[in-house]
């Protein structure tokens, strides 16, 4: 039997591409170059699956690829798949849930704690040679332990994070269109309507998949809503925030901050104003980023794809385009 | 009867100024700049009562101040008190035990998570206009998570930090103290180690010993060569319990991969302290119990103690080496 052809778009461990190696042939993009879309559509005129991360698939790339049958994202987000045109196609997409919620989590309570007691600040100061003595409450913050944090979107990244701030003592309520009353038990959260959750979160998390209606969630008026000593984390997808409006409410004192690891456009435009502001802790995307499990994350990427290759199924095919 | 004369060390809020005013004569004093050792030392004369946050009470000051009964520490730590001084002049110290706990383990959490997943670095690339690609594979952190972590010193904020490990982050949790804690460890299922073990062990080792003489450079050259190269240290105890030379050099031969520093040998630290310079070491300026309303309860607590005493009533938070 023929073996299928893959094309690998971003940087994977060597054991991973090994694995690859096995059962498929395959092609690699030279990462010492610039990715751009032409390069990309060179590469997949007669390949049978692309392991990627964040690439846009849809009918305008899937027809320089006529022979492709699986995308496999290495990220547990999945919203550069455009579900129609790939229905449409016949072309299945895989994601790796589960094995970034633990790093994912991590990183939201260091945002959390960071923008909350204002470490960053408090050490780009500090490296400045700006400490003076008697100067104590120059970097007072708020407290985190018996603070009440918000989570919008309750699933398993959610879940994880609430279970840290149990550690905390933090009074945790969510929204999210489904109720999850084991989830209540097990963690002590309280379900509560999104207005609540904007009114009374000290900490708002941000946790939804993008999608069409998740698109803009957080705007002006939830900006609003939301007290004016509290903070808003995002570490999902940056277009579930109108950045305009947070700017706004950053700059008019309708929060007091912001811990965001994701934007509207990434990586972010130079003269973004977020970036001139001390109260908001800004990363580059780096939710998942350590390398136990970007490694973890390439082996289910991997093991998703050459199984849809070989068996045609994989329980890691995203669900709306599972085979009923 | 003329009330007592008494001295406020350190801004505090209006309240407590009226409460100490309606039992005591307040020395004035400008708190419109910092007030120093000098300061105090110009005014102690007359003085029954004062309250500090760490100003040194000395045989100078003591020789000055004869008519003093009791300084009040509005922070836990004590050691600017010279404790045989003080005894010798009769002259009662009090502290502010169990009221930082929860901050302080807090700010603790914030210092591992930020260095580990080097969120002050990473702050200062985006801002910096350093993100250019989505690629991040050179912007990966450490896990948390499932890590092991020493904790050296377990008294109460050993234990919150010990609950936010253990329960919020599932790390396993070992630690060192003179004496065994059965009790926590049951509670949050964590294990005693003898030093060299817990130093070699562990992914995170955080110091919460108070300084005396025995911990004093508790961490040298020796110990730092103990630890894992892909370890990192937490100090938020006191300064000197490190030897900050040997952990400088420790950091410039990798011996060690981050450190997060929120007190140091000479505070304010000095500006041509090498740890400046260091993109994986976070510093912040002894804030670890900073925050408005943990403040504000300490200064409250030192106020009471200091009141309760110079009117005759049974002192409460006397440092122990006082107490009986």
């Amino acid at each position: 039997m023929k073996r299928p052809k893959i094309f690998i778009a971003n940087e994977i461990p060597k054991s991973v591409e090994e694995y690859i190696g096995q059962h498929c042939d395959y092609i690699m993009w030279d990462f010492s170059k610039r990715k751009t879309f032409q390069g990309i559509l060179d590469h997949i005129g007669d390949v049978d699956g692309i392991l990627e991360v964040g690439m846009k698939i849809d009918k305008n790339l899937l027809k320089h690829a006529p022979k492709l049958k699986v995308v496999s994202n290495i990220s547990v987000g999945y919203n550069n798949y455009n579900i129609e045109d790939m229905k449409a196609r016949g072309v299945l997409g895989t994601n790796t849930p589960g094995v970034l919620d633990n790093t994912v989590a991590d990183l939201i309570m260091g945002l959390i704690i960071s923008t909350g007691r204002r470490i960053v600040e408090a050490d780009a100061d500090t490296k400045a040679g700006n400490w003076k003595k008697g100067e104590m409450d120059k970097f007072f913050g708020k407290d985190i332990h018996h603070s009440t944090l918000g989570i919008i979107g309750m699933g398993r990244i959610g879940e994880a994070l609430a279970k840290r701030a149990n550690g905390f003592d933090m009074d945790i309520i969510y929204y999210n269109r489904t109720r999850k009353e084991d989830a209540e038990k097990r963690l002590g959260a309280r379900y509560m309507e999104m207005d609540q959750v904007l009114k009374n979160a000290d900490f708002l998390v941000v946790m939804t998949p993008l999608t069409e209606q998740t698109h803009h969630l957080i705007g002006e008026g939830e900006l609003k809503k939301m007290k004016d000593d509290a903070f808003l984390i995002n570490a999902s997808r940056g277009p579930v925030v109108d950045e305009g409006a947070l700017i706004e409410a950053l700059q008019k004192g309708w929060i007091a901050g912001a811990g965001l690891d994701v934007y509207e456009k990434e990586p972010i435009d130079k003269n973004n104003p977020l970036l001139q502001m001390k109260n908001v802790v800004t990363l580059p995307h780096i939710g998942s980023a350590t390398k136990k499990t970007r490694d973890e994350m390439g082996v289910v990427a991997a093991r998703a794809l050459v199984e849809v290759l070989e068996k045609g199924d994989s329980p890691y095919i995203v669900p709306e385009l599972r085979k009923s | 009867m003329a009330k007592p004369k008494v001295l406020i060390g350190y801004p505090v809020k209006d309240e407590i100024m009226e409460y100490v005013g309606e039992h005591c004569e307040i020395v004035p004093m400008d708190y419109s700049k910092a007030i120093t050792y000098d300061d105090i030392y110009e005014k102690i004369d007359d003085v029954e009562g004062a309250v500090v946050l760490i100003t040194p009470i000395d045989k100078k000051l003591l020789d000055k101040g004869r008519k003093l009964k009791v300084v009040s520490n509005i922070t836990v730590g004590y050691n600017n008190f010279d404790i045989d001084a003080m005894k010798e002049a009769g002259v009662l110290g009090t502290h502010s035990p169990g009221i930082l706990d929860d901050t302080v383990a807090d700010f603790v959490m914030g210092l591992l998570i930020s260095t580990a997943r080097r969120i002050t670095e990473l702050n200062s690339f985006v801002k910096g206009g350093s993100w250019k690609k989505i690629e991040n594979n050179h912007l990966m952190g450490l896990d948390v998570s499932g890590t092991r972590v020493g904790i050296i010193g377990m008294g109460r904020i050993g234990e919150e930090v010990a609950r936010r490990c253990s329960l919020g982050f599932k790390m396993e949790v070992s630690y060192h103290n003179r004496s065994r804690k059965v009790e926590v460890e049951k509670e949050f299922g964590i294990s005693y180690k003898p030093m060299d073990e817990l130093l070699s062990e562990s992914d995170f080792v955080i110091l919460l010993t108070p300084l005396t003489d025995k911990t004093h450079h508790l961490m040298g050259d020796r110990e730092f060569s103990l630890m894992k190269k892909n370890a990192i240290l937490i100090n938020a105890s006191r300064g000197p319990v490190v030897d900050e030379k040997a952990l400088i050099k420790a950091l410039h031969e990798k011996r060690i991969a981050g450190a997060g520093l929120d007190v140091f040998e000479k505070e304010p630290i000095e500006e041509d302290n090498p740890l400046l310079q260091m993109d994986n070491v976070v510093l912040s300026p002894h804030i670890a119990a900073g925050t408005q309303r943990t403040y504000d309860d300490l200064a409250w607590n030192a106020a009471r103690c200091m009141v309760r005493i110079l009117e005759g009533e049974e002192p409460v938070n006397v440092i122990p080496e006082m107490r009986g």
